[in-house]
């Protein structure tokens, strides 16, 4: 499952029920009652359900992606203590070097990720074009991108944070080849 | 009093009644000029990426840079026009302050668009320490501090400005608090004894504007000194801290400026009081603690942040969609509903202007959840939800307020502005849905050049952009040839009435 795709499905719906909410509105606006108190408390006892249940999705959302968060300092011993091949990147207006930029399909990485004058953003597409996982490249601090590559294949590495002219050709790539 | 000095005061309530017109459409009439400006630069970096034009990336950077700071800036300047124009019904405000902060803001602007486009100052609107000082012989340093220079000139004339809408609303209600409706909030004073929508609208913008300008100015006076002394430095991420937390407040500072004309036009047309209750009161003051913190939602992709701050940014951003959807949103559906509203330009507008929050909202939430982020930070998807409640929010908003007040002067070209209101919302749409499917599809923003998958979202949202100048265009022409009669218009018939005269 392609977590831009779900976003995407779900956003544009709920973003056109919205919509849908307002044109039924606006084109009923021009019939008048005469007496609109009615409406209005009819209107503000739907409130109280619509808060209850725009609440419990909202404490659901937040429940499951909660679960799952990409930061070192929240993983879990088990995945701390699993070996890990490290390797080493750094931004530099505007190039990356990446030690080493061959690994395996199932290994885990643990990208070290630091930058050595500005902000840089280290996001991996995959062949299809589509980011699998990003994290910042910011100096004076390594971060720790954990990524464990499903697919061989070429992968690209773009900057995601603008650094100045050539922030769009601040590329490289990352070969991931068959255990 | 004698006749003499009672007429000495009418006349001179009047002159000041004069100013105070005159200052707020010179704030339209600049805020729509730089808007159309803006979003032509706009159009013309969507342009590039479609690779229709062919601008290089030296000057695409700077028109990245241009179209940021003047955007942002620009939506304060209309946000500021539409809180002045209604507080000052209910509170003391100053017209002098009111007119140093446009002429600062003028000052401002004349800074920044010299560092980009004589100096080539292209450190994107947020100028994130310490790209500023690091521009490979791009820039010089000052170019830079020309920039950083005319942002603090703007945030000294908004601090000016804030400062004297809290001075009235403390003298008139006594706290602060009382101007947030807190009382009523929490329960300790009747619903109706509560501030109008504008006041916590205004009491909450202008507290949380002047702690984000306070904190703005503190990172660019930091910025400035790293420019000319390379040897004192500062933390990349405590600058991050300080610069997102500057813009997310001003920015969301625009909103709810603007929405006052929501608040005040709308109730006008359907001939319903905006209700003004416990929840509305409540609504407000969640807001002025949520959009002080939820900034570290900027941050999920800096792993470097305690995780309890992001987790934080992540819950907040969720509840921070509640207030908009159940209080502004629900009120305005509620104003509207079977009301035997009229529709036209400025009534259409404002109702838009609160379509594009409420569903900007959605998209924004999505990109605040963390393992959302981890895969769309910094994506188009990003100016997909900023441009839907931005562009068909605050915008709308602004245009609602400015169409309805040319009303004021009818003039021949009427017929053509049902046309430009859909160019703009159509337009509108387009732009923002292409935006937001390329970054479903991964398309990284801020790019100068792009790849050859990517150009039918840069197509499609060029033509949409293409409609909205076109539609914004058609109303701000039909302004600004309205703007002499308007200043002729005697104060007596500029005043609207108030909402309450059209109460239930």
């Amino acid at each position: 499952m392609v977590v831009q795709n779900v976003v995407w499905a779900v956003c544009i719906i709920l973003m056109a029920a919205v919509v849908g909410v307002f044109v039924w509105v606006a084109d009923g606006a021009s019939r008048h009652v005469v007496d609109h108190t009615p409406l209005t408390a009819a209107a503000y006892r739907l409130r109280p359900w619509l808060f209850l249940i725009l609440a419990l999705a909202m404490i659901g959302a937040n429940w499951r992606t909660l679960i799952e968060l990409p930061y070192q300092a929240v993983a879990s011993a088990k995945a701390l203590a699993a070996p890990v091949q490290r390797v080493q990147v750094v931004g530099e207006q505007w190039d990356w070097r990446i030690t080493p930029n061959q690994v395996k399909v199932g290994t885990p990485i643990a990208f070290h990720v630091t930058s050595r004058d500005v902000n840089h953003g280290f996001a991996i597409y995959d062949p299809s074009l589509r980011i699998v996982a990003e994290t910042q490249a910011m100096p004076g601090f390594d971060n720790v991108l954990r990524y464990t590559f499903e697919q061989p294949g070429t992968y690209q590495v773009m900057c995601l944070e603008y650094c100045g002219l050539l922030h769009h050709v601040m590329r490289a790539t990352i070969t991931v080849v068959p255990r | 009093m004698s006749a003499h000095a009672g007429r000495a005061d009418i006349a001179g309530a009047r002159d000041g009644e004069t100013a105070a017109r005159a200052v707020e459409l010179a704030y339209i009439a600049v805020a729509a000029i730089v808007l159309l400006l803006m979003m032509l630069f706009g159009l013309t970096m969507r342009a590039t990426q479609a690779q229709y034009l062919d601008v290089q990336p030296r000057l695409f950077y700077v028109l990245l840079t241009m179209h940021g700071a003047g955007m942002v800036g620009i939506a304060g300047v209309a946000g500021a026009v539409v809180m002045w124009h209604f507080v000052r019904r209910h509170v003391p405000v100053s017209t002098t302050v009111f007119l140093a902060n446009l002429v600062l803001f003028l000052i401002g602007a004349v800074l920044i668009l010299g560092s980009g486009f004589i100096g080539g100052f292209a450190g994107a609107w947020t100028f994130l320490y310490p790209l500023p000082a690091h521009s490979n012989g791009v820039w010089s340093a000052n170019a830079a501090a020309a920039y950083m220079l005319g942002l603090l000139v703007i945030g000294v004339g908004f601090l000016l400005l804030h400062l004297d809408v809290l001075r009235g609303i403390w003298r008139t209600y006594g706290s602060l608090a009382n101007g947030l409706g807190l009382k009523q909030a929490i329960g300790l004073a009747p619903e109706k004894t509560g501030p109008p929508p504008a006041v916590p609208a205004a009491t909450m913008a202008s507290i949380v504007n002047v702690l984000g300008i306070v904190i703005g100015a503190v990172v660019l006076i930091l910025s400035l000194v790293n420019l000319y002394v390379p040897s004192f430095t500062m933390s990349a991420l405590v600058a991050k801290n300080l610069i997102y937390f500057f813009g997310h407040v001003f920015i969301n500072a625009t909103i709810y400026m603007a929405v006052i004309a929501v608040y005040e036009i709308l109730p006008l047309y359907a001939h319903h009081r905006w209700n003004t209750n416990r929840l509305f009161y409540a609504a407000w003051v969640a807001s002025t603690v949520m959009v002080l913190i939820v900034y570290p939602h900027h941050l999920l992709m800096d792993f470097a942040m305690p995780p309890w701050a992001l987790v934080v940014g992540q819950i907040i951003s969720y509840l921070s969609g509640l207030p908009v959807l159940l209080v502004t949103a629900f009120g305005a559906l509620t104003v509207v509903h079977r009301s035997g509203l009229r529709w036209d330009v400025p009534s259409g507008l404002c109702f838009v202007g609160v379509l594009g929050w409420a569903a900007g909202v959605i998209p924004a939430i999505a990109d605040g959840t963390i393992v959302v982020n981890s895969v769309m930070h910094n994506t188009q998807w990003v100016p997909g939800h900023f441009h839907t409640y931005l562009l068909l929010g605050t915008v709308a908003m602004f245009l609602g307020y400015m169409t309805w007040t040319a009303k004021e002067v009818p003039h021949e070209t009427i017929g053509t502005e049902p046309a430009a209101f859909w160019l703009y919302v159509g337009g509108g749409i387009i732009f923002v849905v292409a935006f937001l499917a390329a970054g479903s599809a991964s398309v990284p923003r801020r790019y100068a050049v792009h790849l050859a998958p990517w150009l039918t979202y840069d197509r499609i949202g060029s033509l949409g952009a293409l409609l909205v100048v076109l539609g914004v265009g058609i109303m701000v022409v039909q302004f600004l040839v309205r703007v002499p009669a308007l200043a002729r218009l005697p104060t007596t018939t500029t005043a609207q009435p108030l909402p309450e005269a059209a109460a239930e």
